[in-house]
């Protein structure tokens, strides 16, 4: 009986009338991500185990610890991928990331880049950056779509600053190993996200272009809230910027790169060496 | 102009649409010559060509979904089929009283079935648009109901080409049997006419040619436009890598259902105007062994090209009736033997030998 009374309170609507996505991103809190109590086993083993984690609007923040910490299956969570067996996990303060599957998700407004460079292999570098591009990516639109001056002016602007003004025409599988990696930079960038998830974006890059991508990182919080998980603890150190340190699927620190390493558990885990 | 602009950079293209403008307008002038004349084709020969045609519709159907987005279908020749069966139902309903048995409402098989009236499903095929429509929707039903349920699972790779290759056998399984009311083992057959022509005069023959070249010739036009928007581009991503097409916002299972569909719609007009020339249409039509065939025409050809899969049916289907002609035994092993060796020295199949040599030049 009191099932039926919840079914028809007047002050809501069903549970299914409620718009999954919500347009527009409400961070009048100030904070772009919660995951709250998240936790996540694989035939038995727990990858993430009650794991509280926010991002605050255009922050940039670093993400370390030693493997199988729970890096890569976080990010999952938060893109969509796996779906954690407990705990919440929301994008701004509307947007419940739980009920959105990954390219709503994608759509929503947070861009992933993989731990190893994923570009289009087949595609010129010009067309990873226009199909990467936001806007609507329905089929029919996608048929019909054709690209505007405006649109085109864009490319080359990211083209430019991903450095690879040159390369527009060539194929991205003849990318090196860190041109791929600015590529797929670049294909975030072309989404227009708010979120930006970066795995490991300096394997495999020369120090000239680690230095590049800091400052690029860096250029990019403020505007978006960018999380970089890095092993390279140099390049995690020119980042400058907040650190949290996972261990075991949870966080076993948070703060400054000098907070986090003088801390003795952190010390005991990962940097002990 | 539209035209132009699909064919835009595509050489291969532009020539075979060509040549087969030609061999629309030739092969009729060719067949009205005398029958001793040097170059009478005769309308047996016209028929053959017309059948090839229709093959090479469905290769560009299993090219545009194996090439270009990556599914290896192992189960194309179960639209084709089907759009042949809708068709023969219609040429099934046209005989009316000048069958065996006299009968204007039921087809034959259904009388020797001591079946009293139309099952249901068999209303509305003695109208030529309905079966035309048909021969286009239930294809695309069936394509759809299968994707939707496949892709949505994210079965991929070699998992799904068994599942296609399951789906046509359990049709063809289903079809042999006679409660299914398509004339079970004996299919359909024993058609008298098309929209009021003959299909034994030569001029309907030729009429059947020319469609099948028309229809091949705007198929290949549809799919080239669909691969060059930005649609195409994204079916090859996801051809090439899934999760990053997924990741950057695009909803793989619709991009994939969407042109999986369009593809079994090729394929079912394909089989339409293959009924009507070959005069029948069987559960053999099913058969597993037809949809690889129609995936080695392809390899041979060149995947990913379009053209090239037109050139390996027409080359593999010429090939096999001059074997089974020749030397019936050997055919087989000489289709085993070509493919082993396309696989081995020609990935990119025959139309990369000439992509090789252009671009060395």
């Amino acid at each position: 009986m009191s099932a039926v009374q919840e079914l028809f309170r007047r002050d809501r609507v069903f549970d299914f009338m409620v718009p999954k996505v919500v347009d527009g991103l409400d961070l009048s809190h100030g904070t772009v991500l919660y995951m709250e109590d998240v936790s996540v086993a694989f035939d038995g083993f727990k990858a993430i185990n009650n794991l509280n984690f926010y991002v605050n609007a255009g922050e940039l923040r670093c993400l370390i610890g030693p493997n199988g910490a729970g890096k890569t299956t976080m990010m999952d969570i938060i893109t969509g991928k796996t779906r954690p067996d407990t705990g919440t996990c929301w994008f701004g303060s509307r947007m419940n990331l739980l009920q959105m599957s990954e390219p709503e998700i994608a759509r929503a407004g947070i861009g992933r880049k993989f731990q190893k460079p994923t570009v289009f292999e087949f595609h010129n570098v010009f067309e990873n950056l226009e199909l990467s591009m936001a806007g609507p990516k329905g089929v029919w639109r996608t048929l019909r779509a054709r690209l505007t001056p405006a649109e085109r002016d864009r490319i080359e602007e990211v083209l430019e600053l991903i450095g690879l003004a040159d390369a527009g025409q060539r194929l991205a599988g003849a990318l090196s190993h860190g041109q791929k990696q600015w590529l797929e930079i670049g294909m975030l960038l072309m989404q227009n996200p708010m979120l930006l998830l970066v795995d490991e974006p300096a394997a495999g890059m020369t120090h000239q272009e680690m230095d590049r991508t800091v400052e690029l990182l860096t250029s990019l919080a403020g505007e978006h809230s960018v999380v970089v998980v890095e092993h390279d603890m140099d390049f995690v150190r020119a980042l400058n910027s907040r650190v949290t340190v996972l261990h075991q699927g949870s966080v076993l620190a948070e703060g400054n790169m000098e907070q986090v390493q003088r801390d003795p558990k952190v010390m005991e885990v990962y940097l002990g060496e | 102009m539209l035209l132009a602009r699909i064919l835009k950079g595509d050489r291969g293209g532009q020539v075979f649409l060509l040549v087969l403008l030609a061999t629309l307008i030739a092969v009729p002038l060719l067949n009205a010559l005398p029958a001793e004349h040097p170059l009478y084709l005769s309308t047996y020969t016209v028929t053959l060509l017309g059948k090839y045609l229709t093959y090479a519709l469905l290769a560009v159907a299993v090219d545009l979904v194996w090439g270009y987005l990556g599914i290896l279908t192992l189960g194309h020749a179960a639209f084709f089929a089907i759009g042949g069966y809708a068709m023969g139902m219609y040429l099934m309903r046209q005989i009316g009283e000048r069958g065996v048995y006299g009968n204007a409402e039921l087809p034959d098989f259904m009388v020797f079935l001591n079946w009293q009236e139309l099952p249901w499903f068999w209303h509305g095929f003695d109208q030529f648009w309905f079966a035309a429509l048909m021969v286009i929707v239930a294809p695309g039903l069936l394509a759809f109901v299968f994707g939707w349920l496949a892709f949505r699972s994210r079965v991929t790779g070699v998992y799904l080409s068994i599942i296609t290759q399951a789906l046509t056998y359990a049709l063809m399984l289903a079809f042999f049997r006679n409660e299914m009311g398509f004339g079970g083992n004996n299919g359909l057959t024993d058609f008298k006419d098309i929209l009021g022509f003959s299909l034994q005069a030569d001029s309907t023959r030729i009429g059947l040619f020319i469609a099948s070249g028309v229809a091949l010739g705007l198929g290949y036009l549809a799919c080239r436009a669909l691969v060059r928007s930005r649609l195409g581009r994204v079916a090859v991503a996801i051809r090439d890598t899934e999760d990053r097409a997924r990741f950057i916002g695009y909803k793989v299972e619709h991009v994939k259902l969407a042109i999986f569909a369009f593809s079994a719609m090729l394929a079912g007009i394909a089989g339409a105007l293959y009924v009507p020339q070959v005069g029948i249409i069987n559960p053999g039509e099913f058969a597993p062994l037809n949809s690889i065939e129609v995936v080695i025409w392809v390899a041979m050809g060149g995947r990913a090209t379009l053209y090239g899969a037109v050139l390996g049916a027409l080359g593999v289907n010429y090939a096999k009736t001059w074997f089974t002609g020749a030397f019936p035994e050997v055919w087989l092993f000489a289709l085993g033997g070509l493919f082993v060796l396309v696989t081995l020295l020609l990935p990119r199949g025959i139309v990369g030998l000439w992509r090789r040599r252009e671009a060395a030049s």
